[in-house]
């Protein structure tokens, strides 16, 4: 839709597109079905692979021992050799803040998109609040950000949470306010609109008060561990969380691993996003199966899917530097932008930056940022690197195809200045063709 | 966002260029001198400690260049190397950076605007101090500068209309006093744009808040663009009519106004340029049944009425020179030794006179063949200014629209042009009473009068009338 409406990016590609419109119910659908279909994807390979689906709610009653049935009914009790707890997270809403679903909505409401409002506050300004504002702001709303924290964007490399800032929300139809909270949200009712009260962050005193036709409650999602049942196994949860150790398995009040207890995905709380969870998954099976595995975070990368969109694997900057403080090495970083690449430029696409924080002794794969076109696709070279160990002298000879995007990435390994040399020649058989 | 030049064979080269110099205009701007300079910076600190940051010429070909976005706000402090601001050349948009340390004192021009290469774009203050004295001569320089860089014009897409008055910002009683003026982000971007005090807007948005449209109102300028919004499934989106606006008075609410193009704006010069000419027209009655049919038999040929009426043209211009002529100073004749015929012809919403060179000198055949390169060329925008601007003398012909007569303008630069109507069939009269029905066609010739006189122009019709009525030797 914002492509379409921008007029300016068509006529440089010659190409002249009339009014666009959009028809609300039918990107909701497409939405909506969208889900389905992948849960009933999903449902049916569970099938295919002969995983027996119980449904109701579960909660352990002891070692090797889980019930399940409806709420507050006895239900049934199965056995099984090893437990692995996934039951995720919901959408965190702070206190003071009444959701109606209707004007005030979290992410679960808004991924419906029962409508579009004229102008809408989101509370939190992390990946989720703005990826609906990219969303919003492309079906003609106007959006305002209310962030605790003094940053927009925190979690981010802040580098690139000045060029995101810059192409994401200052052209367009966005302001923001930060270093506030909102102790009160009032949804609109008797012809009034939400209301939003916001307090200074720091001095808790009032700041402003905001009016207006919808509000996101986007500041982060909370674990959904309640009766899970894990005091019979002597777990304690923190903040909601279930503690685990590196192998996923479950730690009880005294840090000790409960045998054949597992926990994955947001329950535990290390890291939130649904592939990291997949992959939590795949190191607890690969244990079970025998094999020991224990899961490298830091090679998981995490992305963004505003447009352009923002991707990130290991550290940011900030971090980077101070971990090399600490244990006394030096940290370089190289850059790359987006308008030097040629299918970017054919695009017309050239806003975009990709950065390398790395060690120029040994050539090791601190971080990687992207922020432009493809950018979630494009992280997945630098996550291979860190998780296989592999150095910048052993990567940047490999050969990339013209013209892509992947290019990008090719120039950051090609740029980076490292001190040690390749690793021994890769002994290459001539093979007869 | 500096980026380090790479091993790339793509010949774009995104080096960024560092440079703000101090007052004086005297050095050139090229990378190299300033690297020389950077040896002796004492040597140059003139007086002044505020620096200007110059619109930089990012191309041998750039003359003028657009902020895309000044990444410094003012009251930044900025490092020496680091990027202020992105510049659109002809090319690609550079990244800026400050050659000297300092504090961003004042934008001079704006993100969005443009200003040729060399102006100033920017002040760099030294210490907190100088801040105030930078924005003042920003201020100053803004007013007096005939450059485009003053921000306080709003840069309405077209020229600016003072009509956007003509939707008056509803006066209501102000609303039941909200404790605050509310305006929506948009809003309060637009206020910031177009520098409105946003406190002062009325707000006409629900629960009286200031809406985008309340902020253009009250910086004077017509809603531009239509906002997103949805389709309703039933109508498709039908797109504004642009309803073109009369000259000076306001245009009617509703209407459209749509600026020149290049083309258009070069016509419109051309046109009231020739308001300065002593013009006079002369008619002529041909009669043309014998060119009709001529023209029947030489068309699977390829050769258009177009064709044949230039070298009919031409041949007559051989015998009445000054008719070829032009006067281009007012006070002699220039005799012109070619005879080039240019043709008017409607492309694409814009008007063009491509011209057949020497056409008394080739055959219709070769004629033809030319024209059509022409007309091809013209369509596809490729006509060197050779094929648009050596003409002699016009022929202008709207006979395919049924018209019969019409008074052309006199192109700058020529002596005559001929307005040629459709041959209609007449009844004619004889000199002995009979009547018969002959195709006739009028012709209309707009001439010089301070070199092409009433018997010249009658003269040479006549001639062309011969010609036309007896068009054997146009085969020829």
């Amino acid at each position: 839709m914002r492509d379409l409406q921008n007029e300016h990016h068509m006529k440089a590609l010659g190409l002249q597109v009339a009014a666009a419109g959009y028809d609300r119910q039918g990107v909701a659908d497409h939405a909506n079905n969208l889900a389905t279909k992948i849960r009933n994807n999903l449902t049916n390979s569970m099938k295919a692979l002969g995983v027996d689906i119980l449904t109701g709610v579960g909660s352990i009653l002891g070692p090797h021992k889980v019930q399940y049935g409806k709420l507050d009914s006895p239900g049934n009790i199965v056995t099984a050799k090893d437990i692995i707890i996934a039951t995720g997270s919901v959408p965190f809403v702070p206190k003071g803040i009444e959701v109606d679903g209707k004007t005030v909505i979290t992410s679960d409401h808004a991924l419906k998109l029962e409508s579009v409002p004229d102008w809408i506050a989101i509370v939190g300004s992390g990946y989720i609040g703005l990826e609906f504002s990219d969303v919003y702001t492309a079906l003609g709303s106007e959006v305002t950000f209310i962030e605790a924290l003094d940053q927009l964007m925190p979690g981010f490399d802040p580098e690139i949470g000045k060029l995101a800032q810059r192409v994401l929300i200052n052209p367009r139809k966005i302001d923001y306010h930060t270093g506030v909270f909102a102790t009160k949200i009032t949804p609109a009712k008797n012809g009034k609109p939400v209301t939003i009260e916001l307090i200074d962050a720091k001095t808790k005193e009032p700041k402003d008060i905001l009016e207006v036709d919808a509000a996101l409650i986007a500041t982060g999602r909370a674990p959904f561990t309640d009766g899970l049942g894990l005091d019979s196994v002597h777990v304690e949860r923190k903040r909601g969380f279930v503690p685990v150790d590196e192998r996923m398995r479950v730690l009880d009040f005294k840090g000790d691993p409960v045998p054949h207890l597992y926990c994955i995905g947001d329950a535990n709380g290390k890291m939130m996003l649904a592939h990291a969870a997949s992959a939590q998954g795949i190191s607890v099976v690969e244990q079970l199966t025998g094999r020991d595995h224990v899961l490298n975070h830091l090679s998981i990368p995490a992305a963004c899917f505003t447009h352009p969109e923002i991707s990130m694997v290991g550290l940011t900057e900030p971090q980077a530097r101070e971990k090399a403080e600490k244990e006394g090495f030096e940290v370089s970083v190289a850059k790359t932008s987006f308008k030097a690449n040629t299918k970017a430029l054919a695009e017309n696409e050239g806003e975009g930056l990709a950065k390398l924080i790395y060690r120029p002794d040994n050539g090791e794969i601190l971080g990687v940022h992207i922020f432009g076109l493809h950018a979630a696709d494009l992280i997945h070279e630098a996550s291979n690197a860190i998780a296989l160990g592999t150095r910048i002298q052993d990567i940047k000879l490999a050969v990339h195809a013209h013209p892509t995007l992947s290019e990008v990435i090719d120039e950051l390994f090609k740029s980076a200045k490292v001190k040690a040399h390749a690793s021994g020649p890769i002994v290459n058989e001539p093979v007869a063709v | 966002m500096a980026s380090s030049p790479f091993l790339s064979q793509i010949p774009i080269n995104n080096k960024t260029i560092s440079f703000s110099s101090s007052l004086s205009p005297a050095f050139p701007f090229p990378p190299s001198t300033l690297s020389r300079r950077k040896r002796n910076p004492n040597a140059l600190r003139v007086q002044a400690k505020i620096r200007e940051i110059f619109m930089p010429a990012l191309s041998s070909t750039m003359t003028e260049g657009k902020i895309v976005s000044w990444i410094k706000s003012e009251g930044d402090v900025l490092s020496k190397g680091e990027s202020v601001v992105v510049v659109e050349s002809d090319k690609a948009d550079m990244d800026v950076e400050t050659f000297y340390d300092g504090i961003l004192a004042a934008i001079v021009v704006p993100e969005g605007e443009t200003a040729p290469v060399g102006a100033p774009i920017g002040l760099l203050a030294e210490t907190e101090e100088e801040i105030a004295e930078a924005k003042a001569k920003a201020a100053s320089k803004a007013g007096g500068s005939s450059s485009p860089a003053t921000p306080i014009s709003p840069p309405a897409t077209s020229t600016p209309v003072p009509a956007a008055i003509s939707q008056p910002p509803p006066a209501p009683a102000a609303p039941e006093g909200p404790r605050k003026t509310t305006a929506t982000p948009f809003a309060k971007k637009l206020a910031k744009q177009h520098k409105v005090d946003i406190n002062k807007v009325v707000g006409t948005g629900p629960y009286g808040r200031i809406t985008p449209a309340d902020v253009e109102a009250a910086a004077g300028i017509a809603v531009s663009k239509p906002s997103v919004s949805p389709a309703s499934p039933a109508a498709a989106a039908a797109p504004v009519k642009p309803v073109a606006s009369s000259s000076a008075p306001p245009p009617l609410p509703g209407s459209n106004v749509v600026p020149f193009t290049s083309m258009q704006a070069a016509v419109s010069k051309n046109m009231v340029e020739s308001l300065s000419v002593p013009t006079f027209r002369v008619g002529y009655p041909l009669t043309s049944d014998a060119l009709d049919a001529l023209y029947e038999k030489v068309k699977p040929k390829g050769v258009t009425m177009t064709a044949l009426l230039a070298k009919a043209a031409a041949m007559a211009l051989v015998q009445h020179p000054v008719v070829n002529a032009s006067c281009k100073d007012g006070k002699s004749f220039t005799y012109n030794s070619n005879i080039n015929i240019a043709v008017a012809v409607a492309i694409n919403g814009g008007l063009i006179t491509p011209v057949l060179q020497d056409a008394d000198k080739l055959d219709l055949y070769l004629l033809s063949k030319k024209w059509k390169e022409l007309v091809e060329k013209a369509r596809a925008k490729q006509l060197q200014p050779q094929d648009y601007n050596s003409g002699t003398f016009t022929l202008s012909n709207l006979g395919m629209f049924g018209v019969d007569r019409f008074d052309a303008i006199l192109p700058p630069g020529q002596g005559a042009i001929m307005a040629v109507g459709a041959s209609k069939p007449t009844a004619v009269a004889d000199k002995d009473g009979f009547f018969s029905v002959k195709s006739k066609m009028l012709v209309n010739v707009t001439a010089d009068h301070r070199i092409i006189y009433g018997a010249d122009l009658a003269a040479f019709l006549q001639t062309f009338a011969r010609i036309i009525e007896n068009p054997e030797s146009l085969t020829l």
